[in-house]
């Protein structure tokens, strides 16, 4: 038996059915991750004790003792989120060496399901960037073709994926950073509702805008992994108090009666035709499936990318402020304070991260707070009243992930511009804080993955998820592997 | 511009002192404003922190709701508006002692909107007057510094046990023209705090700190002049506030007489009150202007407030100061000066008081045993009330026999000082000096014997020099100190027909 070719869900069957202990779960992963990982550097580093967790869950299930719904089951974590005792670095030299003394929430209700932190994966520095090129720790690699980005920022947590390396990883999108690798990368990636999984512990990017979630090979692992994570936290106050649906439940309900829009503004100008083609043909399988397709307009989305990158610039220059060299950060040696804190952020920062600092200190300054700040808040409002609109209509939007497909790694380094577009589709959601999917949907001529995006209304994750799944029961797009 | 020699002919008392006020209370909550940590004075440093107060990455704050309440509860007592809905905000600068690199604050919408609070001199040195409140918005205290003032080139160090304490900052309208007017305005302040019990105000610990703007106009042949305004940084008590705006405001105008300088010619000045040299001096921070970069906090929501939960508030505060000061002079009699001994003392001092007063039925010994007795040995062992060995049962037992005539003042004295002394109770003071009650006829007897051993007074006193009984009053407290000099008195002009 290859445990690679097993879903998540299938690993957990087989440890709960005791066909599969988690030690050997857990070791095959290591021995995975050791012999591949050196090529694709999706990893900043891995657990030195998933081995013994999985040994302490084997004998509990042995005694005859409860385990938890995930037990077994290795997970990798995107080095943003926060591992008590385990390096995060959140792809930064700043954070080379920050040991958090807390698991963020995630990890927490992660690990008391009893699934196994196996490692922390690449990213862009503090999240900022589509490609994964902005990390301290150097790119990770396109598992489908090694000239390639995985996307970004969360780029470890998909290539892993899609190596078959872990089979689950937990990312984090702000603008698309879950959303756009798994579509780079042909695997199933979820940004939840913002507020339905708590955000404490997750190194803040741009807090209004973060969010975190799963990166599956299905979606119904995607759904298993939901329903542990997800969750009102006292802990974080922008955390929803919401019920938390069993989301595995409702996947197998037909889609009859499903009715979703197709997003006129996202096949206009700039969408590379093979995705069109791939994008449009999902349409007719949906539809085969019972679902109603109609188009709807989102007229503000034109806007989404200017707005995005200016409140999250904002967010972010507030949030990287604490990394003065006074406390856990990369500290340089300077004459006076001042110029601590100026050589110590000079060297401790990458250049993406500095621009943007400066692109948010500008825009908050006084004088420009309102012709920035405040013009984006307004029109972040007006997006999301499209939504709303839309959602009188439809259940769920149909578009593109990507305008392309992943592209060549510093393809994009010297135009930033063509960087940020590859969130043009998906930025509107955090933005939003609607919840969406990114599932692969074709393969494009050079052999790279497409992938799709659904889009719900707050809180209807069961939605987006059954029919992906449905989608998945139809296609063998998320089957497809990369030649290794 | 006005010439040197013009100004020279103004005088200091055509210019009108402009002074606003900006406070810094620390609430009174068991834990800090974002975060669980306690808020305790005194602990080593550092031991008071975690995550989410020293900023760790992926750390979020979450508000703490009796710090709210007790906002809520100061700005009904300041005759705020009280916000409905309030939000949170982030003022952006970099400081060692501030972990986020922001801090916490409310930019434009405070949990307190404007107010105002009544001020008036029992001593007459200035007429009532309301100073209006700007308003008074939430936010999380900084960590402190600790410099090494050695000169030795030492390291500063950090305390973050103080970060993310919660502050209600109270912001005057420029309101009061004197500073007599501001140093009442603060110790009214203070003692409402006191009466709403948010706060300690403790202001060595800094529990109350407080910076005043002052300016001056000048009235010149009818043109009204205003001098550039000045912040004076950290007043630590109500004498370090008024002296330093005294000698601010004839500081700005001999600079005026120099230099002419108007507020349009030069910008706002930060100065410090040097104590030891009683001069304010210009702070040697560089004077950026700041820009905070204020901004919504995204890690907090909105918070709203009910009308039952501030009806319920309201219920809490109870009588202060002002109504106080009406009900001691209107119910119980005294007069505005014993009245302002006592209200000024705080809630403690008004309880015993009302207690005591009640109890032994005569309100003005009660004030007048409470203001000097009472008040010396509070001060004498700097405590507070409630930690006063002589309860109000106790006090109230004690006046009962000098209303009663049992005790005469001199007396009574001493048996308080023993209780406080040796920590007893009326009776066993009394027994243990030996105070017991003389029988009316051994009183006559001994005031017999006086006057048979006295025949030079008592026929001073026959001849009408009532006065002279007092050098026989003196004697009988000598053979007897249980004598009533009161009775004795009596008994003697009785006898010698006075």
């Amino acid at each position: 038996m290859d445990l690679s070719n097993l879903t998540a869900c299938e690993l957990v069957q087989q440890i709960s059915n005791g066909d599969l202990t988690a030690t050997d779960c857990v070791e095959h992963f290591l021995d995975r991750i050791k012999n591949q990982d050196g090529s694709l550097n999706s990893f900043i580093s891995t657990s030195d004790s998933a081995i013994q967790r999985a040994q302490e869950i084997d004998q509990r299930r042995a005694s005859g003792k409860p385990v938890g719904p995930l037990a077994g089951l290795p997970i990798a974590i995107k080095d943003g989120i926060c591992t008590a005792g385990q390096t995060t670095t959140a792809g930064s030299k700043m954070l080379e060496n920050f040991v958090p003394p807390f698991d963020a929430t995630v990890v927490n209700k992660l690990t008391d399901a009893d699934a196994i932190v196996i490692g922390k994966t690449n990213m862009d520095e503090f999240a900022m960037g589509s490609s994964t090129e902005t990390s301290h720790f150097n790119v990770t690699k396109n598992p489908w073709n090694d000239e390639r980005v995985p996307g970004g920022s969360s780029g470890g947590s998909s290539a892993c994926v899609a190596a078959d390396l872990v089979p689950v990883s937990i990312g984090s999108d702000t603008g698309g950073s879950i959303r756009q690798p798994a579509s780079f990368c042909g695997i199933t990636g979820l940004k939840p509702t913002y507020g339905r999984v708590s955000r404490y512990g997750l190194i803040a990017f741009a807090s209004s805008l973060d969010q975190i979630g799963p990166m599956t090979r299905t979606a119904a692992d995607n759904a298993m992994v939901m329903s542990v994570i997800s969750g009102h936290d006292s802990k974080d106050s922008t955390s929803a108090k919401k019920d938390v649906p069993d989301f595995s439940q409702s996947l197998d309900k037909p889609l009859k009666g499903i009715r979703i829009g197709i997003c006129r503004e996202h096949f206009e100008e700039g969408l590379d035709s093979q995705i069109e083609k791939s994008v449009k043909a999902t349409i007719s399988v949906l539809e085969n499936l019972g679902a109603q397709t109609t188009d709807i307009n989102l007229p503000h989305s034109q806007y989404a990318v200017a707005t995005y990158y200016v409140v999250a610039p904002c967010e972010a220059s507030s949030n990287l402020a604490r990394y003065d060299g006074v406390r856990y950060t990369h500290r340089e040696t300077a004459n006076d304070l001042e110029q601590m804190y100026c050589q110590s952020r000079a060297e401790g920062f990458g250049d993406e991260v500095k621009k943007r600092i400066m692109l948010g200190t500008y825009a908050l300054s006084s004088g420009y707070y309102d012709a920035y700040y405040l013009k984006a808040s307004k029109v972040r409002r007006m997006i999301k009243q499209d939504y709303d609109q839309a959602f009188e209509k439809v259940d769920l939007i149909l578009g593109p992930t990507t305008p392309t497909t992943a592209f060549k790694i510093g393809e994009h380094s010297k135009d930033a511009l063509a960087m940020y577009l590859a969130d043009i589709y998906t930025v509107s959601a955090n933005l939003a804080g609607v919840p969406a999917i990114s599932i692969p949907c074709g393969i494009s001529d050079e052999g790279l993955p497409i992938g799709m995006q659904l889009q719900a209304r707050s809180f209807d994750e069961c939605s987006l998820l059954q029919a992906a799944h449905q989608f998945q029961t139809e296609t063998d797009w998320h089957q497809r592997r990369p030649q290794r | 511009m006005s010439s040197a020699e013009d100004r020279s002919k103004v005088d200091f008392d055509q210019a009108t002192i402009v002074i606003g006020l900006e406070v810094h209370v620390q609430l009174d909550t068991q834990s800090k404003l974002f975060c669980g940590c306690s808020t305790e004075f005194g602990a080593p440093p550092n031991t008071q922190t975690c995550a989410v107060c020293t900023g760790m990455p992926g750390s979020l704050p979450v508000i703490n709701k009796e710090a709210l309440k007790l906002a809520i509860k100061t700005g009904l007592a300041l005759n705020c508006d009280i916000a409905r809905s309030t939000k949170w905000d982030r003022k952006n600068y970099f400081y060692p002692d501030l972990p986020k690199g922001y801090q916490i604050s409310q930019f434009d919408q405070p949990i307190c909107g404007e107010g105002y609070l009544d001020i008036s001199s029992a001593k007459g040195e200035f007429e009532p007057c309301r100073v209006r409140l700007e308003r008074a918005h939430l936010e999380e205290d900084a960590g402190k510094s600790i410099h090494d003032e050695s000169n030795q080139g030492g390291k500063s160090k950090i305390d973050l046990n103080r970060t993310g304490t919660p502050l209600l900052e109270i912001v005057t309208k420029p309101d009061m023209r004197s500073p007599a007017e501001a140093k009442a305005f603060l110790s009214e302040l203070k003692l409402i705090l006191n009466y709403i019990a948010v706060s300690d105000c403790n202001m060595q610990q800094g529990s109350l700190r407080c910076d005043g703007n002052i300016n001056l106009h000048i009235d010149m042949d009818g043109e009204k002049i205003a001098t550039p305004i000045v912040e004076i940084k950290n007043l630590n008590s109500f004498r370090a506030a008024e002296r330093s705006l005294t000698y601010e405001a004839k500081r700005q105008f001999s600079s005026w007489q120099k230099t002419g300088d108007t507020i349009d010619d030069a910008p706002k000045q930060t100065r410090g009150w040097n104590d030891a040299e009683q001069v304010t001096t210009i702070s040697r921070e560089k004077e950026l202007s700041a820009d905070y970069r204020y901004f919504p906090d995204p890690d907090l929501i909105a918070v709203t407030t009910s009308e039952e939960e501030i009806t319920a508030i309201e219920n809490q505060i109870g009588l202060l100061p002002a109504q106080w000061r009406k009900t001691l002079m209107e119910e119980h009699k005294l007069k505005p000066n014993d009245a302002e001994v006592i209200v000024g003392q705080g809630r403690g001092v008004i309880d015993y008081f009302v207690e005591v007063a009640s109890g032994c039925g005569d309100s003005r010994i009660a004030s007048n045993w409470i203001g000097q007795e009472v008040l010396r040995h509070l001060n004498e062992s700097t405590i507070e009330i409630d930690q006063y060995s002589v309860t109000a049962d106790q006090m109230t037992d004690l006046l009962k026999q000098v209303v009663g005539g049992e005790l005469d003042q001199t007396r009574a004295k001493e048996v308080l000082n023993e209780m406080v002394d040796s920590k007893i109770e009326v009776q066993s003071a009394m027994d243990k000096l030996g105070i017991k009650p003389v029988d009316s006829s051994e009183l006559d007897s001994l005031c017999q014997q006086l006057i048979d051993e006295n025949p030079d007074v008592a026929k001073q006193i026959q001849d009408g020099n009532t006065k002279a009984v007092g050098m026989l009053i003196g004697k009988a407290r000598k053979i007897n100190p249980n004598a009533n000099p009161g009775v004795v008195k009596d008994k003697i002009l009785k006898s010698l027909g006075g």
